[in-house]
C-alpha cells in the first residue's frame, strides 16, 4: 500500500519520535510512504470561519498532490489530521469553498473528490489489520496496563472525522491489545489536555492535563499513549514522570524495531 | 345531460382567508354542466348540508362537487347528505382546497387560481362517476391483542367484559410487560405489582381470554371484520398444560450464568426459568441459547426432577391460525440504547444505571431484595445524581427529538423514595425542564422538592468520570446560579429516552398500518380518532402510539376496547364499493395484477369464450374478490392490457382529471 505521507511541522522538531518510529514501523508493515517534496504547515488549527480560506490552502495543496498519485494522505499528528480531514471534507461538500479554492489555485486538473485522508491508526486497523499486526509482534507488552489518550482533535467532530465513536472510542484500545498490552478505560481519555491554552494561561492547561493523568493512574494505568504532539507536550509538562509515549514508539518496540 | 352542483366552503377563515371563495364559486358556476354554484361559511354544518340537500332536490343534480377540506375529513359527511336527498353517495366528489391549497399557500391570487383548477378537476371527474352500491361482509366476533403489557391486558379485559373472545399474543414467556418490572407508580406510590398482577390473573382466569405467551404474530391477511392471523408459538420445551409452575427445575438447573433479563442483567437466572414469581402463565421456559441439553445433549436434570413430566427437549415451534374481526396493537416500548452517550460513562461503570435498572435495584423482588445498594461494591450510596432527558429532546442523531414524557415523573418518584427510605442520602436531579402535566403530578413533584429536599438543578451534566473506588465525579452546570458543579457521587441514574419496541415495525408492515418517523403507530386522527389506525380494523393501545404513563395508557386501552366492541357488535360491515374490476374480454391472464396485489384479492379462472366461428375457447382471466380488495389501485397500474379498472377511480376518470388540469 502506498501513501502520500504528511508528517507536519512538529514532527520535524519537538515530535521527532512520533515520526521516526512511524517510518520504521510502516516499512516493516509493508507500507510505502511518499513524502511530498515541498509540503508546508497544515495551517495548525482548522478555521471555523466560513470565509477563511487562505490558511486552508496549504492543506488543499497536499490533498491535490495526493490526488495526482496515491489518492491517500496518511497523517499521524492529531492536529494535522484534524485540519487535513476537515479541509478535504470542505473540498468535497462545500461548493462555495471548492469554487473559490479552484479559482485561486487554478489546478491543471480539477480535484476529483476521491482523496482520502487517513490517520496512521486507521491504516493499522483497516489496511494492515490489527490481527495481522498482532501476528507480527515480537516483543509484546504482556501484562502492561496501557491507557490510550485520544485528546479532542482525533475524534471530533465525529461526523467528519468518522474514525470512531467520539464518546466511546475503541481504536486505540484495540491497538493496545494488538501489541499485547491491556487497555485501561478511563473517562477522561477523550477530554482536552488544555491545548494551545498553555501559551496564554499555563495553569489551565496544567489543571486539564493533571486531571487526565490522575484519572488514568487512578484506573490503574502503567503507561499512557497518545498520537498528538501538543497533548504530549502538555501532559509531560504537567507530569514529567507519567510514562507517556507516542503510540508509534510502542508499536516499533513491539515489532522489535526499537534500538536501545 | 349532467347537472352538477358545486359548493365551496369557507371553513371559517381556514380557506376563506387565503382563497377568494366567492370568485371560486362564480368561476366554477360558469363551467359546462354546472347548474348551481354556491359558497357558504361551514359546508359541513347542518345548514350547509341542508343547502346541498335542497339543491339536489330542486335542480335534480346528477353529481355533486364540494370544495372543502380533505376527503379524509368530511367525504363521509357529504356522501351521507347526498344519500339522504336521494343522490347516490358515490356521485359526490371532494376538491381539497384546504390541506392542498389554503393551508400551504400564502398568495391569495395564486391560491384562488389553484382552487378553481382543483374544482374544475373534480367537476371533470364527477361527470364520469357511476352510482355504486356498497356490499356487506360479515364480522368475526373475536379480537386479537398484540402485546401483553398493561395496555394489552386492559384492552383484552374490557373486550372480554363485553362478552367477546380475545386472544393476547405476547412474545415473552409471561404477560405483564414493563409495568411488572416497575417498583412503585406515581403519583400515588402504589406498588406496581400489587395493582398489575391481579389483572394478569384475571386474564388467565377469564374464559373469554386466551393467552398465547412466548408467541409472535407470523402473518396477517384479510381485512376489517375478517382478519386471518398466523401465530407462531415458539418452542418453550416445557408442556404448558402439564407444568405446575412448582419451580423445582429452576432451582436444580446447573446452568446458573444466564443474564436475567427481567432484572435487566443485574443478576443471573438459570437456563430453565420462570421470569418472576407472579408470572402468567406460571410455567417454566427453557432458554435454548444456554441449555446444555439442547446445545450439546448433555444434562437432562430438569426432565429428571420434573414430577409432572412436562419437559420436552424435542419440542418444535408450532403455528395457530385464527380468524379475527379486529386487531389491537399494544406492542409497547423499550428504553433506548445509551451507548452513544458515553460521556455519562454507562459502559465504564456499574454504578451508572438507567432508571429502569434502578427500579429493579429498589424492588423487593429485585437483585438486592429491595435494599438500595450500588452494584460495584454493594455499599449504600450516599450521593445520587439523576440525569434527565438522556436521549430525549435531542437535536442530533444520537437520540430522539421527542419528549419521552414519563421521565420527569418517575425521576421525582425515585428521588422521593430514596429520600424517604434513606434520609441521609443526597439526591441531585439535573433537568432541562420539569414537565408535570397530569392529575396530581405537579403536587407530587413539589413534594419531592419542598418536603423531601431533593436538589433540583436546572442544567446539564457534561461528563461523568468514574474512579477506581467506584465513585463518580459528576461535572454539571447550574444554569440558574450560573456556576459549574462538581459532585462526588456514589451513583448516577440516567433517564433514558423510550422508543417503540423493535417488533413494531414488522408488525406494522404485516398490518399495513402506518407509522411516523419515530416508528410510533399513527392514529387515524390526532385529535378525533386517537385509538384507531388509519387502516380499518386496526386499533392502537398504549405506548406503541406515543409516549404515555400508566394512567394514560390504561385510559387509552379502555378507549381502544370501546372502539373494538363497537366494531364487534355489528353483524355486517358495509364494504367499500370502490374496488377493482377486471374486464374479462380484455384480460389476457398475465398475472401482473396478482403479483402486485398486497391483499391477495386476485385469483384466476379458466373461462370459455365464444369465438366468431362459434367454437368455445378456454382462456385464463383474473377475478377480483371484492370483499378482500381494498381499492388501492396497484393492479390497474400494473395491468398491461387495460383490463383492470377501479370503480369510482376509473382510468378514464383519472385522465379526465389530468386533462382538466393541463388542457
Amino acid at each position: 500500500m502506498t501513501y502520500t505521507y504528511f508528517p507536519g511541522c512538529t514532527l520535524r522538531t519537538k515530535a521527532k519520535d512520533l515520526d521516526h518510529y512511524l517510518r520504521i514501523s510502516a516499512e516493516k508493515l509493508g507500507m510505502e510512504l511518499i513524502e511530498p517534496a515541498d509540503w508546508q504547515c497544515c495551517g495548525g488549527a482548522y478555521s471555523n470561519a466560513k470565509d477563511e480560506i487562505a490558511n486552508k490552502l496549504s492543506s488543499v495543496r497536499i490533498i491535490m498532490d495526493a490526488d495526482k498519485n496515491t489518492g491517500k494522505v496518511l497523517t499521524v499528528c492529531s492536529a494535522c489530521h484534524n485540519v487535513l480531514k476537515r479541509v478535504n471534507d470542505d473540498l468535497k461538500n462545500d461548493e462555495n469553498f471548492a469554487f473559490k479554492v479552484n479559482n485561486y489555485m487554478k489546478p491543471e486538473v480539477p480535484y476529483s473528490g476521491n482523496v482520502e485522508v487517513i490517520h496512521f491508526l486507521e491504516a493499522l486497523r483497516d489496511e494492515v489489520g490489527f490481527d495481522k499486526l498482532a501476528s507480527m509482534v515480537v516483543k509484546p507488552f504482556t501484562g502492561k496496563k496501557i491507557a490510550a489518550y485520544y485528546g479532542c482533535l482525533l475524534l471530533r467532530p465525529g461526523k467528519v472525522m468518522a474514525m470512531d465513536d467520539p464518546e466511546n472510542p475503541v481504536i486505540m484500545e484495540n491497538f493496545i491489545k494488538a501489541i499485547g498490552g491491556t487497555p485501561v478505560i478511563y473517562a477522561r481519555r477523550n477530554e482536552c489536555c488544555g491545548g494551545y491554552a498553555v501559551m496564554e494561561d499555563p495553569a489551565i492547561a496544567a489543571k486539564r492535563s493533571g486531571a487526565i493523568i490522575e484519572n488514568a493512574k487512578d484506573m490503574g494505568a502503567d503507561l499512557m499513549v497518545t498520537a498528538c504532539p501538543l497533548c504530549m507536550y502538555n501532559l509531560k509538562k504537567t507530569g514529567p514522570d507519567t510514562g507517556i509515549y507516542y503510540f508509534t514508539e510502542l508499536l516499533a518496540e513491539a515489532l522489535g524495531l526499537k534500538e536501545d | 345531460m349532467n347537472r352538477i352542483g358545486v359548493f365551496v366552503c369557507h371553513c371559517g377563515t381556514n380557506i376563506a382567508a387565503t382563497v377568494d371563495v366567492h370568485r371560486v364559486a362564480e368561476t366554477l358556476g360558469k363551467e359546462p354542466s354546472v347548474v348551481i354554484a354556491k359558497d357558504y361559511q361551514y359546508m359541513c354544518s347542518e345548514a350547509g348540508q341542508n343547502m346541498i340537500k335542497d339543491a339536489i332536490r330542486e335542480y335534480g343534480l346528477t353529481g355533486l362537487v364540494v370544495c372543502s377540506c380533505s376527503p379524509r375529513m368530511h367525504e363521509a359527511t357529504f356522501r351521507k347528505a347526498a344519500a339522504s336527498a336521494g343522490l347516490n353517495p358515490y356521485l359526490v366528489e371532494i376538491a381539497n382546497i384546504r390541506e392542498q391549497d389554503s393551508w400551504i399557500h400564502k398568495d391569495i391570487e395564486e391560491a384562488t387560481e389553484k382552487a378553481v383548477i382543483l374544482g374544475r378537476t373534480a367537476i371533470a371527474k364527477v361527470q364520469l362517476n357511476t352510482p355504486l352500491t356498497a356490499g356487506e361482509s360479515p364480522v368475526t366476533k373475536r379480537a386479537l391483542v398484540i402485546g401483553g403489557g398493561i395496555a394489552g391486558i386492559q384492552t383484552a379485559l374490557d373486550i372480554a367484559e363485553a362478552g367477546f373472545e380475545v386472544d393476547i399474543v405476547e412474545k415473552q414467556p409471561t404477560i405483564g410487560g414493563k409495568m411488572a418490572q416497575i417498583d412503585k407508580t406515581f403519583p400515588t406510590l402504589d406498588c406496581a405489582a400489587c395493582i398489575l398482577t391481579p389483572k394478569m390473573v384475571d386474564c388467565a382466569q377469564n374464559d373469554k381470554i386466551t393467552i398465547y405467551s412466548y408467541s409472535e404474530v407470523a402473518a396477517v391477511s384479510g381485512f376489517v371484520g375478517n382478519f386471518s392471523v398466523k401465530i407462531k408459538r415458539k418452542a418453550r420445551f416445557v408442556d404448558e398444560t402439564k407444568c405446575t409452575g412448582c419451580g423445582l427445575c429452576t432451582e436444580k438447573c446447573p446452568q446458573k450464568k444466564v443474564p436475567n433479563e427481567f432484572n435487566l442483567g443485574l443478576d443471573n437466572r438459570r437456563a430453565i426459568y420462570i421470569p418472576f414469581a407472579q408470572a402468567v402463565p406460571k410455567v417454566a421456559t427453557i432458554d435454548p441459547d444456554y441449555c446444555n441439553m439442547l446445545k450439546n445433549g448433555k444434562c437432562g436434570v430438569c426432565a429428571k426432577v420434573c414430577g409432572a413430566q412436562a419437559i420436552d427437549y424435542k419440542a418444535q415451534d408450532t403455528y395457530v391460525e385464527q380468524q379475527y374481526g379486529a386487531i389491537v396493537v399494544a406492542t409497547g416500548f423499550n428504553p433506548i440504547n445509551i451507548d452513544a452517550y458515553d460521556e455519562y460513562a454507562y459502559s465504564q461503570s456499574q454504578n451508572v444505571v438507567t432508571s429502569l435498572e434502578l427500579e429493579r435495584l429498589m424492588n423487593a423482588a429485585g437483585p438486592n431484595g429491595g435494599t438500595l445498594l450500588r452494584p460495584s461494591d454493594k455499599k449504600h450510596p450516599k450521593t445520587i445524581v439523576f440525569v434527565q432527558c438522556v436521549g430525549s429532546r435531542c437535536d442530533d442523531s444520537r437520540g430522539k427529538g421527542y419528549c419521552s414524557k414519563i421521565c420527569c415523573m418517575y425521576t421525582a418518584k425515585h428521588a422521593m423514595l430514596i429520600r424517604e427510605k434513606y434520609p441521609d442520602t443526597n439526591v441531585y436531579v439535573f433537568y432541562i425542564d420539569v414537565r408535570t402535566p397530569g392529575k396530581n403530578f405537579d403536587e407530587f413533584y413539589r413534594r419531592a422538592v419542598e418536603q423531601y429536599n431533593v436538589h433540583y438543578v436546572k442544567g446539564q451534566v457534561g461528563k461523568v468520570v468514574p474512579k477506581s473506588d467506584g465513585n463518580l465525579i459528576v461535572y454539571g452546570s447550574d444554569l440558574i446560579e450560573g456556576k459549574r458543579l462538581v459532585i462526588d457521587a456514589d451513583m448516577v441514574v440516567l433517564a433514558a429516552a423510550i422508543e417503540p419496541d423493535k417488533s413494531a415495525r414488522s408488525i406494522a408492515t404485516m398490518l399495513t398500518a402506518s407509522m411516523d418517523t419515530n416508528d410510533f403507530f399513527t392514529e387515524a386522527h390526532p385529535k378525533l380518532r386517537p385509538v384507531e389506525s388509519p387502516t380499518a380494523g386496526i386499533f392502537l393501545s398504549g405506548v406503541c402510539q406515543g409516549p404515555k404513563d400508566i394512567p394514560e395508557t390504561v385510559a387509552q386501552a379502555t378507549a381502544c376496547a370501546g372502539k373494538v366492541i363497537g366494531l364487534l357488535v355489528k353483524d355486517k360491515l358495509t364494504c367499500n364499493p370502490c374496488v377493482a374490476h377486471s374486464d374479462e374480454l380484455m384480460c389476457n391472464g398475465c398475472s401482473s395484477c396478482e403479483k402486485v396485489c398486497p391483499y391477495g384479492a386476485i385469483t384466476y379462472e379458466e373461462k370459455g369464450f365464444r369465438q366468431p366461428d362459434r367454437t368455445t375457447k378456454m382462456r385464463r382471466v383474473a377475478i377480483v374478490n371484492e370483499a378482500v380488495c381494498q381499492g388501492c389501485g396497484a393492479c390497474t397500474v400494473a395491468c398491461p392490457s387495460g383490463a383492470m379498472d377501479l370503480k369510482g377511480f376509473a382510468n378514464k376518470q383519472i385522465m379526465a382529471e389530468v386533462d382538466a388540469i393541463c388542457l
